[in-house]
């Protein structure tokens, strides 16, 4: 009985191999939900660069209480798609007239990392290079013939694609450097890992005190049990 | 009747002669005698029937605020999973809950499996087990969808369709299921009544059947021993048996502690379990006009997926693939005359059935596994090889294991009666 046991814990465990997806080989985004100030940079890249296309239907503008910026501040800097800061991150933008000016819709953005995971999100950002057979001019190593434009050109600058080599290099320097870019990509993704699922941190500590007094409990009913079957014999 | 009344004229006597609340209590919990000998595998009863009320209550709580409108469905789980207070927590909890459901599940038909739990006399407990099985199946199926995200849709997309393969009436069936020419929000309303009202009182009147077959004949255990043939001469009491209140009250709480400790581990830390418990792609709203590339049932559903895909098309018609899926699940139902063994427990069975049950297990595990996969996760055989040059090495691997799976039922009758069986003890063993 007990090698049967094993035998299946054993199966189980076999059953989890192979979760490695096909696609492009990527780099893990510097994640970190409690570093405040590199949230609210990306806060701010999202607004100012993403929001004007992207929605984030889901996320309201005062949920960035919860990465330190209060309501005052959201309303003066931040707020420019809603009037109230209880209002969510809406865009103006037409869906139709979206699909014809790009090909497809700019999806929403509430839950995308959930949907693509955040290292997906780095690499894509990260990974424009100029194709003149592309209808924007750009396409992208992670997701190829991407609808979207590099708006971020400016401040990456022109990549090439190695096509033996499948590497990029930078061949006209933006306004940041490769490591500025690589930070400023990275607070992004950060933020936008934040706002798909904004509880996450209340979760994590909570899930802590839960499972202490969880533990308690066990103790306490083993105790229990074993003073009730002191006279099973 | 009733001899543990209390007549001293309080409370509980007045409500005893209206109500037989004493006698009940005592019937079924201090007077209950179960085997003294239950082992790890006998929590998963007790456990089954928590998850059971923890998913009621969850999902009372998700009802109170989740949408069931195509337009309004994805977004008021994402209103829950931010603004409802707590709503996250209920939510994971309502995720997970479905998939240990299933573990549980599982969990509890294997005990019965290796210690004959579903033989004579308990063929009709055993039977109304498998159609809670086959209900908590529905249940899950249709409360998928309601999240309304891609894997949702496309899912019952291809559920739905597996019925328009059933001859003659298939094509109309499926679009009566649906509501509609397509999964829509006809669809969703109605998936949405069903989880939500119709399958749970189902699942509630068969769980208290399921009990009350089990009160009437008395649990089995680990010896496969009738406990109730060793009786105490004076008191009539069956010598191995102990009161269920308290000693299995208290010992099941050990179980469910430690069963809480690992719900609780994955709401809190890990709720998507990386992707089988809660899909990535059902993180992108439902989409009628992209197919994603890769459509796979949640774990618990990818054995019998595997069965469906292992079977091929014969005169055009994928029919026998959804015969052998819904035959690779009610086949449980006739464990209790496949098995002639003359024991009920593992513990006295000989090796060829220990041989079976592995192999049982192993496929049922590598099925379940290749369910979540492409069927060209492990690439193709060489060209150069006769009959099979060029076929996906998965779908020949998941054809062995389905031939394997069905041989381990079809053959019992055979290899349970030809088993070199151990002498059964008198006795319960720990």
């Amino acid at each position: 009985m007990k090698s049967l046991t094993k035998f299946f814990l054993i199966g189980l465990f076999f059953c989890d191999v192979g979760l490695a997806n096909d696609g492009p080989i990527l780099e893990k985004a510097p994640i970190d939900l409690t570093d405040q100030q590199s949230l609210q940079r990306g806060a701010k890249t999202f607004i100012n660069y993403c929001l004007n296309c992207h929605s984030a239907n889901y996320m309201r503008y005062n949920r960035l209480n919860d990465i330190g910026l209060t309501d005052s501040l959201i309303k003066e800097n931040l707020l420019f798609t809603a009037e109230k800061v209880g209002e969510p991150m809406k865009v103006a933008m037409n869906r139709e007239d979206a699909k014809v000016w790009f090909g497809a819709n700019p999806p929403d953005l509430s839950v995308e990392v959930r949907a693509r995971g955040s290292d997906w999100v780095y690499g894509y950002l990260r990974g424009y290079y100029r194709d003149p057979t592309r209808p924007t001019g750009w396409n992208n190593t992670v997701y190829e013939k991407t609808a979207m434009p590099h708006i971020l050109w400016k401040l990456q600058g022109d990549q090439k694609l190695d096509e033996k080599h499948q590497t990029l290099e930078i061949v006209k320097p933006g306004t940041l450097s490769v490591k500025e870019y690589d930070a400023f990509i990275g607070d992004l993704v950060n933020y936008l890992t934040f706002m798909s699922e904004p509880s996450k941190l209340k979760r994590l500590d909570m899930g802590y005190y839960v499972l202490i007094f969880l533990g308690l409990l066990l103790l306490l009913t083993v105790k229990l049990k074993k003073e009730f079957w002191k006279d099973i014999k | 009747m009733n001899k543990t009344k209390i007549n001293n004229g309080g409370l509980l006597a007045w409500v005893d002669e209206r109500f037989p609340l004493s006698s009940l209590i005592t019937n079924h919990l201090t007077k209950y005698y179960a085997p003294k000998n239950f082992n790890f595998w006998y929590f998963f009863g007790a456990l089954a029937l928590l998850t059971l009320v923890l998913q009621l209550v969850t999902g009372l709580l998700l009802t109170m605020h989740y949408k069931p409108d195509a337009e309004l469905a994805f977004a008021s789980v994402e209103y829950i999973m931010r603004d409802v207070s707590f709503g996250w927590l209920i939510r994971y909890m309502h995720s997970t809950g479905a998939s240990l459901f299933f573990v549980v599940v599982y969990m509890h038909m294997f005990r019965a499996l290796i210690y004959g739990s579903y033989k004579n006399p308990r063929e009709l407990l055993w039977l109304f087990g498998v159609a809670i099985f086959l209900c908590l199946m529905g249940e899950a199926f249709f409360g998928y969808l309601l999240p309304w995200g891609q894997m949702s849709y496309w899912g019952a997309q291809v559920i739905v369709n597996l019925f328009s393969t059933i001859p003659f009436i298939g094509p109309d069936l499926s679009e009566w299921l649906r509501g509609d020419y397509l999964v829509s929000d006809a669809t969703l309303n109605r998936f949405f009544a069903f989880h939500v009202i119709a399958l749970p009182i189902v699942l509630l009147g068969l769980v208290f059947f399921h009990l009350v077959a089990l009160h009437e004949v008395g649990s089995n255990n680990p010896d496969g021993i009738d406990i109730k043939k060793n009786l105490d001469k004076k008191t009539g009491i069956p010598l191995d048996g102990i009161p269920f209140h308290p000693y299995y009250t208290v010992k099941d709480l050990i179980g469910v502690s430690t069963y809480l400790i690992i719900f609780a581990l994955i709401v809190f830390y890990l709720p998507e379990m990386g992707g089988y418990f809660l899909e990535a792609n059902n993180f992108i709203p439902a989409n009628p006009l992209v197919t994603p590339a890769h459509i796979a049932p949640v774990w618990y559903f990818t054995p019998y997926y595997s069965i469906l895909r292992a079977v091929p098309p014969i005169l055009n018609s994928q029919f026998p693939g959804v015969a052998a899926m819904g035959l690779s699940v009610i086949i449980f139902a006739f464990l209790p005359w496949l098995d002639r063994s003359e024991v009920r427990s593992i513990r006295y069975k000989g090796i060829l059935f220990k041989r079976w049950i592995a192999l049982f297990v192993t496929s049922f595990i590598v099925l379940g596994y290749l369910g979540t996969e492409p069927s060209n996760v492990w690439g193709q055989f060489s060209s150069a090889i006769p009959f099979i040059g060029g076929v996906d090495k998965a779908t020949i691997a998941a054809r062995i294991f389905t031939v394997t799976y069905f041989a381990f039922f079809v053959l019992m009758p055979f290899y349970s009666k030809r088993d070199k069986t151990k002498p059964v003890p008198s006795r319960v063993k720990y």
